[in-house]
């Protein structure tokens, strides 16, 4: 069974089970690391990404549900190399400790950005209110992501 | 040359005494570029920023600049062992290591460096003897000590690949030919296993030991495929084992105990004030589920093992150990993961790889546990309660007494003389013993009794710990251990205390203490926080102070609460005293963190069973704290550059919780002694006070 789709821009054809996660799709059949497993149960958003422009959980996706659609995951928010502004601001205001949660907040709050360049702090709180972080960095993201909303938008 | 002094001025530092081979500090590998030098230490990344911290330490200890320093993994067969990184004591104890060794590297390249003109300070110590004995060479040096990037803030090394979204994590790693496995747990504590059903697991390629049992697959959806199916195919044996969640304090008040005797000070007078505080069990839920890698050699003998466990070398033992294997059969690698707050399951998911992947010589296997397997079957931090009283006279504390009751808080890998202490030898058909949790010595802080000593003067003391010598439910090391609850109770305490004498809590505890570095922190957070000053309705003000294990880092903490339906932090006022501060930035990182994960633990964490088993398996049912409910947080260092390095990652713990309870009651006019501070436990403290 194949499925077409589109991720970070490249046509792909994974062959597997169409209920099979996207996130183990992802990680295992394109050997796309940067989305990561934390609950698999879609409630922690460590495995954020977008679909056709809405941020989903890749663990709670199944494969058929990506089909002919466009998968952008942390890996392409940016070109290769380069720092997305939300990604530079958390790397600028060191707000990360393990690390762990944020290729989820970054897809999530670059997301965010896109659509809402001038988005408050209230925004910022509510769209993220999604992630968990268990290493309780949550004000340090949230100061980096407003701090990027310049970047973001001449991005 | 000037003069040379012996550097030897003091003894040779414990770590490199243990680890005297040059070659496991220093070393070349082949993919180092080269300008630069290896740095292998046995302390570990859990996200806190160690690692980054000591490559500060370690170049400025070679006089080299850092990015000429090259950190690389903890490994049992190459690197030093430092035993546990835990603790609050990396910095402790690996920063004065480094120190040693930079000076007798710098010390030795100097010696040679005329042998080898033109050339640079890497070159030559690229051609020190790696056997060269550390702890008998009289290092001396006419170099003055560097201070280049100790005391700045440099970003976090490892932090590119993890913000960018690169391979980093242990279950990023690829070697050739992997495997995935997948351990079944049993569906309650102390099942057993009773059948297997052949016809049902047909095709799939099954690894039972006893109650324990697992699969091994090409790909994880293979692998998560079987386990379905594996589960489906299984019959158990299950028992009610554990006790009535409703009413721990009775659970843990039965015994049997063993008996901690820490104080006992004659003549104190009798208690004018009594109170009784408690916590529940807490699980450390890691935002990643635990993983482990193994990989065994083509004849079977030999295994080597990729695990984030915090404490390689035991974990080593432990393998071998289980397994009537000699050491040297077994070499664990440490490869970073998610942050663990203590002894999660990071070694039961290497040792479930190693069972597993010995059915496959040759072949590397990789094990991720599920979230709920994470939440339910990991170890838990203790609950506890603690009953304190004291006297108050003339405005004065003169006598004070606390007893606390908990399970053991480590079970890590080695305890209890030399028990490994992984999950899945319980389950196999020769089972690990499992004597229950012990506690740290008293001299590395203890763990039931931790901090449990007020630093106050308060008149004569009792003081004693009571820990269950036997329980279903199986507790390790969480973050600041018994210190989390102690210091609770006792900032709590204080603050009923200046109630009753009519004190400003402030005052009260300034009134009590003559320590000038307590004094200080306390100081630094009422002044940053406006303590005084006008709140609005149905909001208050808290203090908690505490200074970790008696001999770590001070810090004070002000809190902000509303209570509306909910207790809600809005801000926390942090002062914090860690003696130098290596990477100041990075002690305010640990101490936002730390404050802002006890936040969580305070208003909202329980775990929760039934009689079989843990039932807050997943986030909905274990709920931690959310970007809308993360308070403020501000953090003032106090730095003191000519005072010994402290850990910070344990110290905010205590003061958070009790500067909320304090908060809550400034608030309220309430006092809620249980924990967590939800909405019930609020309304219950209020029907008890009418
Ligand atoms: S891993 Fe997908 S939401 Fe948690
Ligand atoms: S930084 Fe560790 S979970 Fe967010």
């Amino acid at each position: 069974m194949t499925t077409p789709f589109t991720v970070n821009g490249r046509d792909v054809t994974v062959d597997a089970q169409p209920d099979t996660p996207l996130l183990t799709v992802l990680r295992e059949d394109l050997g796309l690391l940067g989305s990561r497993f934390g609950c698999g149960l879609g409630l922690c958003g460590a495995c954020f990404v977008r679909l056709d422009g809405h941020v989903v959980p890749a663990c709670d996706t199944p494969l058929w549900q990506a089909e002919g659609k466009d998968v952008v995951t942390v890996e392409g928010l940016s070109e290769p190399g380069h720092a997305h502004p939300v990604q530079q601001a958390i790397l600028d205001r060191q707000a990360a400790q393990c690390g762990f949660c944020i290729s989820g907040i970054v897809v999530n709050a670059a997301t965010l950005l896109d659509e809402q360049p001038d988005a408050d702090e209230e925004d910022v709180v509510a769209a993220l209110d999604r992630n968990l972080c268990r290493c309780g960095v949550q004000r340090r993201i949230v100061d980096a992501v407003l701090a990027a909303r310049s970047g973001a938008a001449s991005s | 040359m000037t003069t040379t002094e012996p550097l030897r001025t003091v003894d040779v530092p414990p770590h490199v005494a243990d680890n005297p081979r040059l070659g496991q500090w220093i070393s070349f590998p082949d993919d180092l570029s080269p300008d630069a030098v290896g740095v292998r230490i046995g302390k570990v990344e859990l996200g806190q920023g160690i690692v980054t911290a000591l490559a500060q330490v370690a170049a400025d200890a070679l006089a080299l600049p850092v990015a000429q320093v090259r950190m690389l993994n903890a490994h049992t067969g190459l690197g030093p062992d430092e035993g546990l990184t835990a603790g609050s004591l990396s910095m402790v104890q690996a920063g004065p290591a480094l120190r040693y060794v930079g000076a007798v590297v710098r010390d030795l390249v100097a010696r040679v460096a005329d042998d080898h003109p033109g050339a640079s300070f890497v070159d030559v110590a690229r051609t020190l003897d790696p056997a060269t004995d550390l702890a008998t060479w009289e290092p001396r040096t006419d170099q003055p000590p560097v201070r280049r990037v100790v005391g700045t803030d440099l970003p976090r090394l490892d932090l590119p690949d993890k913000v960018l979204g690169r391979p980093r994590y242990l279950a990023d790693l690829r070697p050739a030919g992997l495997r995935y496995g997948r351990a079944l747990r049993p569906p309650s504590f102390g099942a057993t296993l009773v059948d297997v059903d052949a016809a049902k697991v047909e095709g799939l390629q099954l690894v039972r030991d006893g109650s324990f049992v697992g699969v091994v697959a090409a790909t994880e959806a293979e692998a998560d495929a079987a386990l379905v199916r594996l589960r489906e195919a299984t019959t158990w044996d299950e028992r009610d084992l554990l006790p009535d969640e409703h009413d721990l304090t009775t659970f843990l008040k039965a015994g049997p105990h063993d008996d901690i005797p820490v104080l006992d000070e004659p003549d104190a007078p009798a208690p004018t004030h009594t109170a009784t505080y408690t916590r529940p069990f807490l699980a450390h839920a890691s935002i990643a589920p635990s993983c482990g890698l193994a990989r065994w050699s083509d004849d079977g003998t030999t295994v080597h093992v990729w695990s984030h466990s915090q404490g390689i070398h035991n974990l080593r033992a432990a393998i071998a150990t289980s397994l009537g294997l000699d050491a040297a059969a077994v070499t664990v690698e440490h490869v970073e993961n998610a942050g663990c707050y203590g002894h999660n399951a990071a070694d039961d998911a290497a040792f479930d790889a190693v069972l597993l992947a010995r059915s496959v010589p040759g072949t590397a296997v990789q094990v991720r546990w599920s979230r709920r397997d994470e939440l339910a079957w990991g170890p838990l931090a203790s609950a506890m309660v603690a009953d304190l009283s004291a006297t108050l006279a003339g405005g004065r504390v003169t006598g004070w007494r606390h007893d606390v009751w908990s399970q053991g808080h480590s079970s890590r890998p080695g305890y209890g003389g030399g028990t490994p202490g992984l999950l899945a030898g319980q389950h196999r058909a020769d089972p690990d013993p499992s004597p229950a949790a012990g506690d740290p010595p008293p001299d590395r802080g203890g763990g039931t009794t931790r901090n449990a000593v007020p630093i106050y003067d308060v008149g004569p003391r009792s003081i004693a710990g009571h820990r269950l010598s036997a329980s279903p439910l199986r507790t390790s090391a969480m973050r600041a251990l018994g210190a989390y609850l102690n210091v609770f109770a006792i900032e709590c305490f204080m603050d009923e205390l200046a109630e009753q004498a009519g004190t400003d809590p402030v005052d009260f505890r300034l009134a009590h203490l003559a320590d000038e570095r307590a004094r200080a922190v306390i100081e630094r957070a009422r002044d940053g926080s406006g303590w005084g000053t006008p709140l609005p309705d149905e909001t208050g003000r808290g203090i908690g102070f505490a200074r970790y294990k008696d001999r770590g880092a001070w810090c004070a903490v002000v809190a902000e609460v509303t209570v509306d339906h909910e207790v809600r932090v809005r801000r926390l006022t942090i002062a914090v005293d860690v003696g130098l501060a290596v990477s100041p930035d990075g002690v305010r990182n640990q101490i936002e963190g730390g404050a802002t994960q006890a936040t969580s633990w305070t208003t909202r964490e329980r775990v929760r069973f039934d009689r079989r088993r843990v039932t807050s398996d997943d986030w909905e049912t274990y709920p931690i704290l959310r970007f809308s409910e993360a308070p403020l947080v501000d953090v003032h260092v106090i730095d003191r550059p000519d005072q010994p390095s402290l850990g910070a990652g344990e110290a905010a713990q205590g003061p958070t919780a009790a500067a909320i309870a304090n908060a809550v009651h400034a608030a309220l006019g309430v006092r809620v002694r249980d924990l967590p501070l939800t909405a019930d436990a609020v309304v219950r403290a209020i029907e008890q006070a009418e």
